[in-house]
């Protein structure tokens, strides 16, 4: 271990809590999107006990829409939206074009105390009557009908929404102003492209959403007529302007995940990733794309017929660049030296699970197919998959990839290895058996349904118990790890990116002296700094090459 | 549906059995060695990109022709009006019997529903016909289908509306005709034609005092409306739905019919929506008299589907 960086370079809360250090601002991040990651699988724990039987379990009818309701919220708004970008982000994005720290840190610390105030108003709103209009505050129910704590949790996803525009500013002045000498754009790391593309929809989004809430508060406060039928409103147009921001924001969720997946799979393939370009294009396609989809969650309002084929024509577009980085990491694997180390057994997951979540969404970008299972558990299924088998997935194998840098220390590998399946197996038997309840006609949101949907149901609450058990591994052994783990070293993988450069974990400026990058990504071919056997082409024991 | 499924199928397990292979062929062997630098291959890619597109129009087009036929409802259908509201479903045959959570069909005809709530956004959906359609404050939402089998089916509410969201659902009973008929003269005794409780508002409501039936008065005659292209004050045509008609009611001013004044109050708020959807069964019934001949503005449907 160094002997000084930035965990023991100050002590005390106050150190804490006023610094400006990226890399600390990541690891309050870490511990707040943590807390609510729990608020929210709370939440999906209950419900998932109560619709063990027909008539549900558990709880009141009234019950049920609010856990539901607040697990929706708790998990987009303050878990799946920051976690990636605002702690692995936050904590890698400077060190991985080699600059000292973001170019605003004062604002950076501000996001974090932003996102505090606005989770603040979320939980007094949980606490204080709760929230029932489903996590899309769908108009006239949330503004008009609703008698649970709507305004406090609207003015708290207001609030929270600057957090995320104030990241995403400062990544991207970041990665425009502050790259080392040499970091040209095509020698950024993937997961530096993610980010950059996450942060345009942060910036052109999120505005929007909070435009959008304002007006259904105002709605909901003044009775002025924006949504509301009976005062000349237009409830639609609330949807209109929702998913606007909320289709994108799904991006939001799984593209940096995408970027973690572009880092992990070179690196235990030791071997250049297939199509840099395409990857980091098709992040910024998804990104522009990602903006003109949002109608097809609207097929059934009674849009007009010509919308409705603009908008599934559109939807199937957005599919292609996923699809080419699925094939570019498949292909990546391709003569490869691969080892089974976590990081790894995750991104492998990520990619399975992310292939069903986005083969369901063709189903759901049909126009006539979704007239069957649109609103049904088929849609619940599909974007389970994209968010927690996508975005989760690469969440925690992030964590798992960068954990030695961050604490420099490193997890016990087996039983990291034995969560990795766990959390595979528990995660499918979940959330499979739901698409099958969807087909059969299933519809979202229900507390109690029909007797012959029961035994996909009780299928699906066993695999979720599979999926808590999956969760809480890591959670206690990376805790665990932090004091006991073996120290890990600069580069324990070894992987070829700046952050393996220097320190584990890194000092408060990031490097001795600024880096210079002479090579390009991912290239293990004229690395011999990293140890590895560089001669020539290197010999299978297949003797394939 | 299959043919996307056996799609998604191959392109899922190719590229699983890839990665399995590919996992277990590549296994690192020796703790320092590296893979072969393979940086991409333009080729691939353009076929990557190609080939899924291409399948993904097909995709497309497909599910758009499903979809357009679905939202154009067939003429000569059986005409069931639903409202919805927290938390239950009111049906109204074409004899104005009125059902709560239930509804009746014929086998073998084209039905369509004609969609309105009381409050909040509703969905109306039967999994077992593959159809559902929002139900929206506002405005009217229509959907059709054509029973094959006689049965009886769930219906759902599809779109969350508040705390017995879940309890909001019914069965529909697809009859054979016969049977259906018997049942519709059995149970509507005693209950009013939705017609004439539509006439009787038409007077109460003084609407009748400007639409005079001749189209002389200060406002177009109703007869034959229904279905017709309305010539309107800014130069552009609508077709007279049950849309329009609601629209017309409740806010006259949005389209004034050419060569007449804006001078009808709404009737926004003061009316139930069932006593709208009489006074819409009432306009509607008045297309088979005579079209008069100085109903300005409105000429007779023409080659309508």
């Amino acid at each position: 271990m160094p002997r000084e960086h930035y965990l023991n370079a100050t002590y005390g809360i106050r150190s804490w809590l006023l610094t400006t250090d990226h890399k600390r601002i990541a690891m309050l991040y870490l511990v707040s999107v943590t807390f609510f990651f729990f608020i929210g699988g709370a939440f999906a724990t209950m419900i998932r006990i109560h619709l063990l039987t027909p008539t549900g379990l558990l709880v009141t009818p009234e019950t049920y829409n609010k856990l539901f309701t607040m697990h929706g919220v708790a998990m987009i708004f303050f878990f799946l939206i920051p976690s990636i970008p605002a702690v692995l982000g936050n904590f890698l994005l400077p060190i991985m074009i080699g600059a000292k720290d973001l170019a605003f840190p004062k604002i950076n610390l501000l996001s974090w105390y932003i996102y505090l105030v606005g989770g603040g108003f979320v939980l007094y709103s949980f606490s204080t009557g709760g929230l029932d209009t489903g996590w899309t505050f769908y108009t006239p129910l949330s503004s008009v009908y609703s008698n649970s704590a709507v305004t406090p949790a609207v003015i708290g996803v207001f609030i929270n929404g600057f957090s995320s525009i104030l990241t995403g500013l400062n990544f991207i002045v970041t990665v425009h102003t502050m790259r080392a000498p040499g970091m040209t754009w095509f020698r950024m790391p993937l997961f530096v492209w993610a980010q950059y593309a996450t942060s345009i929809i942060f910036i052109l989004g999120t505005p929007v959403i909070a435009i959008t809430l304002l007006l259904a508060g105002l709605e909901r406060m003044f009775h002025l007529g924006f949504f509301n039928p009976a005062l000349g409103g237009d409830p639609i147009l609330f949807q209109h302007l929702f998913w606007f921001y909320s289709h994108p924001a799904v991006y939001i969720m799984i593209l940096p995940a995408m970027g973690v997946i572009s880092e992990i799979i070179p690196t235990f393939a030791r071997k250049p990733i297939f199509g840099y370009s395409f990857i980091a294009g098709s992040s910024i396609a998804i990104a522009v794309i990602g903006f003109f989809v949002w109608a097809h969650h609207m097929f059934l309002t009674g849009q007009s017929t010509y919308s409705a084929l603009a908008f599934s024509l559109l939807s199937y577009l957005v599919a292609i660049p996923s699809a080419v980085k699925v094939f570019n990491w498949t292909s990546t694997l391709y003569k490869g030296s691969i080892s089974y180390d976590t990081p790894m057994l995750y991104a492998l997951g990520f990619i399975g699970l992310f292939l069903i979540g986005g083969l369901t969404g063709l189903f759901l970008a049909c126009l006539g197919l979704d007239i069957h299972i649109h609103d049904t558990y088929f849609v619940v299924a599909h974007f389970h998959y994209i968010m927690v088998g996508g975005a989760v997935m690469g969440y925690v194998g992030g964590l798992h990839f960068w954990w030695p840098k961050i604490t420099g220390k490193l997890y016990p590998e087996f039983l990291a290895r034995v969560a990795a399946v766990i959390l595979f197996i528990g995660f499918n038997l979940t959330f499979f058996p739901q698409f099958l309840l969807g087909y059969l006609g299933m519809p979202r949101r229900y507390s109690s349904y029909p007797p012959e949907f029961q035994v996909l149901n009780v299928m699906s609450t066993a695999g979720a118990s599979i999926l808590a058990l999956g969760y809480l591994l890591p959670m206690i052994y990376l805790t665990w790890s932090m004091r006991y783990g073996k120290v890990a070293g600069r580069n324990p993988w070894p992987a070829t990116g700046l952050e393996w450069q220097t320190d584990s974990p890194p000092l408060t400026e990031n490097f001795d002296v600024t880096p210079e990058v002479t090579w390009e990504p991912y290239d293990y071919e004229n690395r011999p700094d990293l140890g590895l056997a560089i001669e020539g082409a290197p010999t299978h024991a297949h003797g394939d090459d | 549906m299959v043919y996307i499924t056996v799609i998604c199928l191959f392109f899922g397990v190719a590229i699983t059995a890839a990665i399995v292979y590919f996992f277990f062929k590549y296994r690192r062997t020796h703790p320092e060695q590296v893979g072969v630098p393979i940086h991409g291959d333009m080729r691939l890619e353009a076929a990557w990109i190609v080939v899924p597109s291409l399948l993904a129009m097909t995709m497309f087009a497909w599910g758009a022709v499903v979809y357009v036929d679905y939202r154009r409802a067939p003429v000569d259908t059986l005409d069931i009006y639903v409202i919805g509201k927290q938390w239950m479903w009111k049906a109204q045959q074409p004899t104005g019997l009125k059902e709560i959570n239930e509804l009746h069909v014929p086998v073998g005809r084209d039905v369509k529903l004609i969609l309105a709530s009381e409050d909040v956004i509703h969905d109306f959906s039967v999994p077992a016909f593959r159809v559902k359609m929002d139900v929206v404050p506002g405005h009217y939402n229509t959907m059709w289908f054509r029973p094959t089998k006689a049965g009886r089916y769930h219906f759902f509410c599809s779109q969350y509306c508040g705390t017995n969201h879940s309890l909001m659902g019914g069965w529909v009973t697809a009859m054979e005709p016969t049977e259906y008929a018997a049942w519709l003269s059995g149970a509507s005794e005693g209950s009013q034609n939705p017609v004439l409780a539509g006439e009787k508002l038409f007077a109460d409501k003084a609407c009748i005092t400007c639409h005079l039936s001749d189209g002389r008065g200060r406002a177009p005659s109703l007869n034959g409306v229904y279905g017709a292209r309305v010539l309107l004050a800014d130069g552009s045509t609508v077709t007279a739905d049950e849309g329009y008609i609601r629209e017309s009611i409740l806010e006259p001013k949005a389209k004034i019919v050419a060569g007449y004044q804006p001078l009808m109050p709404s009737f926004q708020g003061q009316m139930t929506e069932e006593q709208i959807l009489n006074l819409t069964a009432y306009i509607k019934s008045l297309q088979s008299q005579p079209v008069p001949a100085t109903g300005a503005g409105i000429a007779p449907a023409t080659g309508k589907k």
